[in-house]
């Protein structure tokens, strides 16, 4: 996994248009990040032209023009600014690995699902929490195209003069700065699962499935 | 005396295999595989010349896209060929049980690993997919994880955790005749709404949850993730044990007795403390059905149609204007009498044989409606076995419906089995996103005696009016 410490970049912001109104869009799902027929392959890369796919392309496969992913300088964004509830839904790992592969690597949002939250480290993709307050500071400089800066490291978003100071939990931060493999690090605490199966489930044998 | 404990706390502590002030690694005891989200877990570990700790703790199953006609002569699609087949391969490869496509046993992971006993009480339970909260209903700790999460469990037999927070979810009364577990689990949606749950574990108790089947358990926990909490619990009793006794993989004998032992154990200690609690009122709930295009836009099917307008919250209301013009549906409105052209009985969430068997007794001597296309899919080769055994495959068939090979189907459309674009349909699954079923197609979520009742009707309809 590739290291992370700092990136500098556009941000996208996904809106929602009611009237001459515009708010944040709550509650993009995985379906919405990559839809079911681009889950078939049996690799990790390449899914990045899919990316938001219903809403990117029209039933010809034309981009459209209003879509934010489609239009410059957004179309090289690298920070995606949504309201709350992102990435609910569907497990697929398919949806951090598209938004890998289309070049974004920090999300910013009021708050994620659970599993989509956890995806995201493990493929080098930071997802910031940020209360809606201070998300809604951003959207200005975000549509105007001016370039933001993530500081993982000092845990600091900057743009424009500036500064919000975002959490990240300990771990987390470590993995993605080293840009550590989960596995390896597990598999130095082999001899605690080693010990683990021996003593318990030698003492609960039915947790083991019949005919093992 | 120790601190009473949850049994979400009881399995938590179990399962520790090491903690320090950072974080957690916790036993992994059953591993479901299906072929979408497992494929690129296999490759990791061949990259990194890693073997599966532990093949007898996984069961792998094709279910995502499989086709639901007849598959004698193949999938029929490149594609997902090449991925079940690459499923049962890595199965080969790493030693892991694999269920062919023609075996009768093949069919949605999580109603195959319920019916095969591979899922038990007490145990930590995983899957690359967000429905394995289903397994919760026997009380396991039963959550979806990521194709990364996938391989490590593959690689260790346990997962970098942290713990989650005790969420009680307390429904109380009886159920109305025809409200059924999907109503009470979109009910709790609509209460908590779909990040109600974030962060949480969710015990489901009350009168109304333990009175429940083991089937209309696992549709309760199923929906969980729907809530946004990862897993769902409820204490196991003598209705768990008495569906797992003798199944093929249940424990047998000596093991058997020392594990309805330990079993008895799980339920909440009385006084143990939950971060949050809620209660829910089941005895004047009315079927439910979803409007928008979030499981948690869900209202009564003698309800209307919400107004953008009456909303405050400005992300709130350009969503719901955002859903209700996806849906095509008109602001005020009532909900019952809405036209569908399609009718999907199956999935996870409704594809058990008691969900056919409340579907069959509303539709038994009728016909589906002329503008309708009505589908029932088995959650498995064993429920459609048992379903022709009691003749619902003919009411079905008579009616007018189609009765298909199992599989997920048209719960997320993987397969053939689609909406066309702006096609309304009345589903027994999980989710009406946008796109879910089929790009610009529609969903409304519903219990599987609705659907029956909307097919016959070919329209949206109280299933209580057909009866009465």
């Amino acid at each position: 996994m590739e290291k992370f410490s700092s990136i500098k970049g556009i941000a996208a912001t996904m809106l929602n248009k009611s009237g001459n109104q515009l708010s944040l869009m709550m509650n993009i799902d995985t379906d919405m990040i990559i839809p079911k027929q681009f889950l078939k392959t049996i690799k990790r890369s390449g899914l990045g032209k899919n990316l938001f796919d219903e809403m990117r392309y029209d039933m010809n496969g034309n981009e459209i023009e209003s879509f934010v992913l489609n239009r410059d300088p957004f179309t090289k964004a690298k920070i995606l600014i949504a309201g709350k509830n992102f990435g609910c839904g569907s497990s697929r790992e398919h949806a951090p690995w598209s938004i890998l592969d289309f070049g974004i690597k920090v999300i910013i949002a009021p708050s994620f699902a659970d599993i989509f939250f956890n995806n995201c480290f493990k493929n080098g993709i930071l997802p910031i929490k940020l209360n809606e307050e201070k998300i809604n500071l951003l959207i200005d400089d975000s549509m105007k195209g001016i370039e933001f800066e993530v500081n993982l490291i000092n845990q600091l978003i900057i743009i424009n003069g500036k500064e919000f100071s975002f959490d990240v939990d300990a771990i987390n931060k470590d993995c993605l700065v080293k840009g550590l493999d989960d596995i390896g690090s597990t598999l130095e605490r082999e001899a605690y699962i080693d010990e683990y199966e021996k003593k318990v489930l030698d003492n609960f044998a039915w947790r083991n499935p019949e005919g093992d | 005396m120790s601190e009473p404990k949850t049994i979400y706390d009881k399995i938590w502590e179990t399962h520790l295999v090491y903690e320090d002030n950072k974080d957690c690694l916790l036993y992994i005891d059953r591993h479901l595989i299906h072929e979408v989200t497992s494929p690129q877990a296999f490759e990791g570990l061949r990259m990194s010349n890693r073997s599966v700790r532990k093949p007898s703790n996984a069961l792998a199953v094709a279910d995502h896209n499989i086709p639901t006609t007849d598959r004698s002569k193949g999938i029929g699609d490149e594609e997902s060929e090449i991925q079940i087949q690459t499923l049962e391969d890595n199965c080969k490869e790493f030693g892991i049980e694999y269920i062919k496509t023609s075996d009768k046993r093949q069919g949605i992971v999580h109603i195959i690993g319920p019916e095969q006993g591979f899922t038990l009480p007490g145990l930590t339970i995983v899957c690359g997919d967000s429905h394995t909260s289903t397994h919760g209903a026997f009380g396991a700790l039963a959550h979806g994880i990521g194709t990364s999460e996938v391989e490590h469990v593959l690689a260790t037999q346990t997962l970098i955790q942290k713990k989650a927070k005790n969420f009680r979810v307390t429904i109380n009364g009886k159920c109305n005749q025809n409200v059924t577990a999907k109503d009470l689990a979109l009910s709790v949606i609509g209460a908590i709404g779909t990040a109600g749950g974030t962060g949480y574990v969710i015990e489901y108790t009350g009168e109304a949850v333990k009175s429940l089947t083991i089937e209309g358990r696992m549709t309760l926990c199923n929906l969980t993730i729907e809530a946004g909490a990862r897993a769902g619990l409820i204490a196991p009793d003598e209705k768990t044990f008495e569906y797992l006794k003798g199944r093929p993989m249940s424990p047998k004998g000596d093991d058997w007795d020392k594990a309805v032992e330990y079993w008895s154990k799980l339920p909440s200690d009385e006084g143990a403390k939950y971060d949050k609690s809620i209660e829910i009122d089941a005895t004047n709930l009315s079927p439910l059905v979803t409007w928008g295009t979030s499981p948690e836009d869900v209202i009564s099917i003698d309800g209307k149609i919400p107004k953008p307008e009456d909303i405050e919250d400005d992300s709130k209301r350009s969503a719901v204007k955002r859903s209700l013009d996806y849906m095509n549906l008109t602001p005020g409105s009532p909900i019952k009498g809405v036209e569908i052209d399609r009718v999907f009985i199956g999935s996870c969430t409704n594809g058990r044989i008691e969900d056919l068997r409340e579907a069959a007794s509303i539709v038994e001597g009728k016909k589906v409606s002329s503008n309708v296309i009505a589908m029932v899919v088995p959650g498995s080769g064993l429920v459609k076995e048992q379903a022709e055994k009691e003749g619902l495959d003919k009411i079905f068939l008579s009616a007018g419906f189609e009765w298909r090979e199992p599989g997920c189907s048209m719960c997320l459309a993987m397969n053939a089995d689609k909406l066309s674009p702006k096609e309304r349909c009345a589903s027994t699954s999980n989710r009406n996103f946008e796109g879910r079923q089929g790009r610009e197609g529609r969903t409304h979520l519903v219990s599987p005696s609705m659907a029956a009742a909307a097919a016959i009707k070919g329209c949206l309809t109280d299933v209580r009016e057909l009866i009465n």
